[in-house]
């Protein structure tokens, strides 16, 4: 549990970053800031976040940075967790420096999948952040296997034979958990005090850790940039996106929603949803949605429930 | 950037390594604006909502109540939306 | 000294295991298995302190490398072939983040067709990602290289990954009396690694960034910079290596190039064969000559210049294509080299063992033979000879 005016007023994310106005990965770098126990490394993977804070000769960040590409952030972070600690051994070592690898759902679902599985597998000590916007949003909006069903992308889009993206989200948590590591937990920014926790306990497991974080895109999910804290909000209200955490071999449901709100107020927000209403309302492919949140939730509550 | 001219190869450092930590605070992002947020002093009760929710760190925490820093803010809105007591409007960009 | 029975890739490990490796990222491939076999068993013997770590691919054994150099460690790694490829993006992003890292690559084939088998086709298809390139003839070699190639990766003027290049099978899998440094002269010779910069939290630096048009030529002129400073540091280190091994090494060795009037310039094994050949033939009275390069990137122009200043004609042994180019890729860069000389041998390109096809004395001779005849009439009968393979 976190108060607000507890947390540091330190910024180790900088402002004059480059990330769009409203951009939910400039609010989870802070937050995520917020959360350190000590000194800390990033490793990031390509992508908005990487890109749009680090134009050189210019970075946003107050703390040892560094970016590879884009397959590999949990395979340098396997490194860099190893040198630190070969580094100990001889004597050399700077005593315990906490090591983040940040990615986008590109960097870690898809292109990403095969370091990550490496690296949980292998058990390294480090936080794996998959930074969530449900598309590759930094090469303009193509289609990953965590875009959502329906949604339309440029590679993904709604044509007048098929209505968005056919496949269904990839369930990341459940991939993670298959390699028997103690933490993974899915969170989403506008339960600020939540994702915060999570990722200092994260932080704090002696092994690896992930966390699946909501970030809403208001150019590739299509909304108004001051909804971007609402629209994280109703993912989570209309069971679109199940908050919880599974910690040594036990799963819980960190925000219980009894009174859902129908998935389709969430798709009806967003502009990569609009053609479910306009000009034709597909009524069989928002059923198809409602369908699978309700599944995908029952799943998880079982899941809970053992 | 300043309209300097920029250094040669033999002037930076190797790899393209950045070794000022938040430089990026050269680069006021607040010239991006269409809209801009007024806080309401009076309805402000410093929960600080708006504070943790600004992606771009343009939220100022003070003693009694928020600023807004206007070199970075971007003018999203999300503070304004998100503001519990409505202490925060948004409006034009003055030209 | 301790004379050991090694393998070349044997030999690599020991020598990776002397020169006190922080750590080690590989994934096994043949014919590098041995390297990575040999360190693990070092480590689960506590025989070092080096962390080990068991990657799930090529791509993430540089990838974690590159992590793991960034925080100013000294780490190692190893491959071949396919692997080889595999990590191709991040070779070159290994030397524009200056990451000293060594790597010993048991050369072999590319796919497709699979095979196993010794040639120079991975490393060739990788000639340009900005690496130091060192090629070995022995399993001796491959041992004195990859203790020096810490050094020169590592001096200040430099900062750039090298790969120390070793026949596949012909050198990997023979084992040789190595004559042994011990291992506190290499710890003296080597000293700790003192990295240019490195991810601290005491002095935050961002790696990585994005450059624009406005910056990223900038960086690489820089790299070029730094491989203009690699021959004499690595003359200076072999000077100091030969201090306490009592061998000596440099760019390249040149045999017989003196009153030499036909000669073979080549890398790794074939230089021995090649010797071989050359003494015989000289017994005879024949005047030819060996040049044999251990430096290939940076291309050593000037040395390379200086052995090949007398010799009539030229066979440039290359063991892989450069498909779409008229020569291969060695005698491409011996042809530019002397392309502004005012003597000039005349030229001409022998590709030779692809797949491991085996070269033997007999070939070499009448290479030689060849060479010898151009030098008599000035006239190349044939510009690329495919030697071996079945017409």
């Amino acid at each position: 549990m976190v108060v607000l005016k507890e947390l540091s007023k330190e910024e180790l994310f900088a402002s004059g970053h480059r990330l769009c106005a409203g951009c939910g990965e400039g609010t989870i770098n802070r937050m995520t800031m917020k959360a350190l126990r000590g000194p800390t490394v990033i490793i990031a993977a390509t992508g908005c976040n990487e890109v749009a804070t680090t134009i050189y000769p210019y970075t946003s960040w107050k703390l040892p940075w560094a970016h590879v590409a884009f397959e590999n952030a949990a395979a340098v972070a396997s490194g860099v967790v190893e040198a630190y600690k070969a580094m100990a051994r001889r004597g050399t070592g700077q005593g315990q420096i906490d090591v983040i690898a940040m990615a986008g759902d590109g960097g870690t679902y898809d292109i990403g999948i095969q370091a990550l599985s490496g690296a949980l597998e292998r058990g390294h000590d480090f936080l794996y952040i998959c930074v969530d916007n449900e598309a590759y949003m930094n090469t303009g909006i193509q289609r990953s296997g965590s875009t959502p069903h329906g949604a339309d992308t440029t590679t993904s889009p709604a044509g007048n034979v098929i209505p968005g993206k056919p496949e269904w989200k990839k369930d990341l948590i459940g991939i993670c958990v298959a390699h028997g590591i103690e933490y993974a937990a899915t969170a989403s920014p506008a339960y600020w005090n939540d994702y915060i926790t999570k990722v200092r306990k994260g932080i704090e497991v002696n092994g690896p850790a992930v966390i699946n974080v909501l970030s809403p895109c208001p150019l590739g999910w299509r909304h108004d940039s001051s909804l971007s804290i609402q629209l994280v909000k109703l993912a989570v209200e209309t069971r679109y996106f199940p908050v919880y955490e599974f910690e040594r071999g036990k799963y819980k449901l960190n925000l219980n929603v009894s009174t859902p709100k129908p998935v389709e107020e969430f798709l009806k927000a967003q502009g990569r949803f609009g053609h479910l209403f306009k000009p034709t309302y597909r009524r069989d492919v928002i059923d198809e949605i409602q369908q699978n949140v309700d599944i995908n939730w029952n799943r998880i509550l079982k899941l809970c429930a053992n | 950037m300043t309209a300097e001219k920029k250094p040669g190869w033999k002037f930076l450092l190797l790899g393209a390594v950045v070794d000022e930590p938040g430089s990026s605070q050269e680069y006021k992002t607040g010239d991006w604006r269409a809209f801009r947020p007024f806080v309401i002093k009076e309805k402000c009760v410093n929960c600080l909502i708006c504070w943790i929710y600004c992606p771009d760190s343009a939220i100022v925490r003070q003693e009694k109540w928020v600023d807004v820093d206007y070199d970075y803010c971007k003018g999203c809105g999300i503070c304004a939306k998100e503001c519990p007591k409505q202490a925060i409007s948004m409006g034009d960009e003055p030209k | 000294m301790t004379v050991l029975g090694l393998t070349g890739d044997e030999a690599v490990a020991h020598a990776a295991k002397q020169s006190k490796v922080d750590i080690v990222a590989a994934y096994p491939i043949t014919p590098q298995t041995i390297i990575v076999e040999r360190f693990s068993k070092y480590v689960a013997n506590g025989e070092v302190p080096t962390g080990y770590v068991c990657v799930e691919s090529e791509h993430s054994a540089l990838s974690a490398c590159i992590g793991a150099s960034l925080t100013g460690a000294r780490v190692f790694t190893a491959t071949s072939s396919q692997g080889l490829a595999l990590m191709h993006e991040m070779m070159y992003i290994a030397s524009g983040l200056r990451c000293p890292i060594v790597m010993g690559v048991a050369n072999r084939a590319l796919s497709a067709p699979i095979n196993i088998h010794g040639d120079h086709s991975d490393m060739m298809g990788s000639r340009d990602c900005g690496w130091i390139q060192i090629y070995v003839e022995n399993a001796q070699e491959a041992y004195d290289w990859t203790i020096q190639a810490f050094k020169i990766a590592e001096n200040k003027e430099v900062q750039l990954p090298v790969s120390v290049n070793l026949d596949g099978f012909i050198i990997t899998h023979c084992m040789e009396g190595v004559d042994t440094v011990d291992d506190n002269v290499v710890a003296k010779f080597l000293q700790t690694r003192t990295p240019l910069f490195k991810l601290d939290p005491e002095k935050p630096i961002t790696v990585g960034a994005l450059c624009f048009t406005d910056y990223y030529f900038e960086f690489k002129r820089q790299q070029v910079e730094a491989l203009t400073h690699v021959r004499p540091v690595l003359n200076k280190v072999a000077k100091e290596y030969e201090g306490v091994s009592g061998r000596s090494y440099g760019v390249l060795d040149a045999y017989g190039m003196d009153d030499a009037e036909a000669a073979v310039l080549c890398l790794g094994s074939t230089a021995g064969t090649a010797r071989e050949v050359a003494r015989k033939l000289r017994a005879q009275g024949k005047k030819v000559g060996v040049v044999k390069m251990w430096l290939y990137r940076p291309f050593p122009i000037d040395e390379v210049r200086a052995a090949l200043k007398n010799v009539k004609a030229l066979a440039v042994f290359d063991k892989a294509i450069s498909f779409g180019a008229q020569y291969g890729a060695v005698c491409s860069d011996v042809v530019a080299a002397l392309h502004t000389a005012e003597k000039r041998p005349r030229i001409f390109n022998v590709i030779f063992g692809l797949g491991g096809r085996d070269i033997k004395p007999s070939d070499i001779e009448f290479v030689f033979n060849e060479a010898l005849e151009t030098a008599r009439s000035g006239v190349v009968k044939q510009e690329t000879m495919y030697l071996g393979v079945r017409e």
